[in-house]
């Protein structure tokens, strides 16, 4: 039986509200790839992404045609390449990185994600020797992205890791910096990081995760804003039951896609992340759900708020609709890629504080955020640290990604081209912290009871 | 397979007979069909199934999509299932 009515919606969603599946991404094993000569660990590497991960592409180009929906990344997320590479008594990872590059190529995928470490509790030989080698790799390779967990709920915070990511994501940013500084739109800074990401720049394929397995990453910031075009000035409660419909609806969509590439590239089906991921295309904007909530600006006093229902009423809708749910689940909000965060950012209402202010309630952290080319390290990592505490604290994934962009000053902007967008340079406090940093060692992990 | 053929042009007449001759043509046989005219614009949902062609589902899409830009039509398929997924529990 035809129901007209749904189907001109759906229709509507794909044509008109950039309804579309943000990624597929793969999961591979690298573990059985380790060898003591670094050049034929790369070599196993490059074969064994492109034996499994060979079809992705025409797997998921089919799909797309035949459900008539966009599939606008396939990605490919590997084991952490410090635990791989370790087997090697190579310094520089940065040959395994160039194999990533190339296996990605190979395949025809968007990026590949894993270049990464888990140093939470603390650092292995090769943890250290990934985390040196991250600036070159990153500045030799296009697709590849970079992501390093210093934190954790259960074991605390590193913080000569801390300490040393902010070093890593200036001399990042230095070794690409003729393109911008673009080395470090592909570096994440984890706490809680989780295996089965499907999203970059930090996806990558945990060592609790099986052989190989398909994660989908579903999108809709469009949807949710035109959703709400039906409920103006009416309570929250009623906008929370249309975002949780809205949400339904989306990931529905992307279970559909998981399920039928699952079946088709016979490899098991990992999670659906219930993500409202937006896009730098107009229309396509979270900043502008929040907006649409009665909010004259994104940043401004009740854009916490907002975003808490946002994100809580995206998980109910979402979880209900597919069979596993997993990943980071929730709204994004990285600056440079929303449309309406650039806007919000470039009038000065939305502040980085108050960025930090909006991680605490919603996934998954300080996201594509361009700061002043001459923010001292020690300033980034003290960044760092106060997101890894947030994330640590509430028992959440939290992330930082921000890019000190060589030679730009508050109010320059830094275009990275298509999905990545553009990010205006955002001021940071210039009071050092650099004595904090200085201290090293670990915080503890917090307590697990009396939360109040 | 179960697919949605939607057809979206400004109104004229024979659009119908256009698509379904196409339809026809490759074999495609029409399981349900609705149309309406909403603002000026001519709108066709048809439910069809694939099973019947001899031609793969690519085969079809294409010759759909070049058929309506000769018939100045905007014409597409798409498996039902994204349908069903998206609006049934």
């Amino acid at each position: 039986m035809l129901n007209t009515i749904d189907i001109l919606q759906t229709l509507d969603m794909l044509d008109r509200q950039h309804l579309d599946i943000r990624t597929v991404t793969l999961g591979v094993n690298l573990l059985d790839c380790a060898h003591p000569d670094i050049d034929a660990c790369a070599r196993k590497i490059y074969d064994k992404i492109c034996r499994r991960a060979g079809n992705l592409l025409p797997v998921a180009q089919g799909i797309e045609a035949e459900l008539g929906i966009p599939i606008v990344n396939k990605r490919i997320s590997v084991t952490p390449i410090a635990m791989v590479a370790q087997s090697t008594t190579a310094r520089d990872y940065t040959p395994i990185a160039v194999a990533l590059d190339r296996a990605a190529k190979t395949c025809g995928v968007d990026f590949i994600g894993g270049f990464s470490a888990l140093v939470q509790k603390g650092l292995t030989d090769g943890d250290k020797r990934l985390m040196d080698s991250i600036p070159h790799a990153l500045a030799e390779t296009d697709l590849v992205c970079a992501s390093v967990n210093v934190g954790s709920t259960k074991a605390g915070i590193n913080m000569d890791a801390v300490a040393a990511m902010g070093r890593v994501v200036k001399r990042t940013a230095e070794a690409t910096s003729d393109r911008g500084s673009v080395g470090c739109a592909k570096l994440v800074v984890f706490c809680n990081a989780v295996e089965d990401n499907p999203f970059m720049a930090g996806a990558f394929h945990g060592p609790g995760e099986p052989e190989c397995a398909v994660n989908v990453g579903v999108s809709g910031p469009g949807v949710v804003y035109a959703a709400l075009q039906g409920v103006k000035g009416r309570p929250f409660d009623e906008v929370a039951e249309l975002v949780k419909k809205t949400a339904f609806r989306i990931t529905r969509m992307g279970q559909l896609v998981a399920r039928t590439a699952s079946e088709r590239l016979d490899v098991p089906f990992g999670v659906v992340d219930l993500s409202l991921a937006p896009t730098p295309a107009a229309g396509d904007s979270v900043a502008r759900i929040l907006e649409e909530m009665g909010l004259d600006i994104c940043g401004t006093h009740g854009t916490t708020a907002a975003l808490a229902l946002l994100n809580d009423a995206v998980k109910k809708g979402g979880l209900m609709a597919s069979s596993r749910v997993g990943g980071l689940s929730g709204a994004f909000i990285p600056v440079s890629e929303d449309e309406g965060m650039i806007a919000a950012a470039r009038s000065g209402e939305l502040t980085i504080d108050k960025l930090e202010a909006m991680t605490c309630v919603c996934s998954v952290g300080l996201d594509m955020i361009a700061v002043p080319g001459d923010t001292p390290a020690d300033t980034i990592s003290a960044i760092i640290a106060d997101e890894a505490a947030i994330g640590m604290v509430n028992n959440k994934t939290t992330a930082v990604r921000l890019i000190p962009a060589v030679g730009c000053q508050v109010g320059d902007s830094v275009d990275f081209g298509g999905l990545l967008g553009t990010a205006p340079i955002m001021p940071v406090h210039t009071a050092s912290a650099d004595a904090f940093i200085a201290r090293g060692g670990h915080i503890p992990a917090p307590l697990h009871s009396l939360k109040n | 397979m179960k697919a949605i053929v939607s057809v979206f042009s400004k109104d004229r007449i024979g659009i119908i007979a256009d698509v379904c001759t196409v339809l026809a043509g490759m074999r495609v046989n029409v399981l349900d069909l609705s149309q309406t005219v909403m603002d000026g614009v001519f709108t066709m949902v048809t439910m069809v199934d694939t099973a019947t062609s001899d031609m793969t589902f690519e085969q079809i899409q294409r010759r759909l999509a070049e058929d309506g830009e000769r018939l100045g039509l905007s014409i597409r398929i798409q498996s039902k299932d994204i349908f069903d997924a998206m609006h049934t529990v």
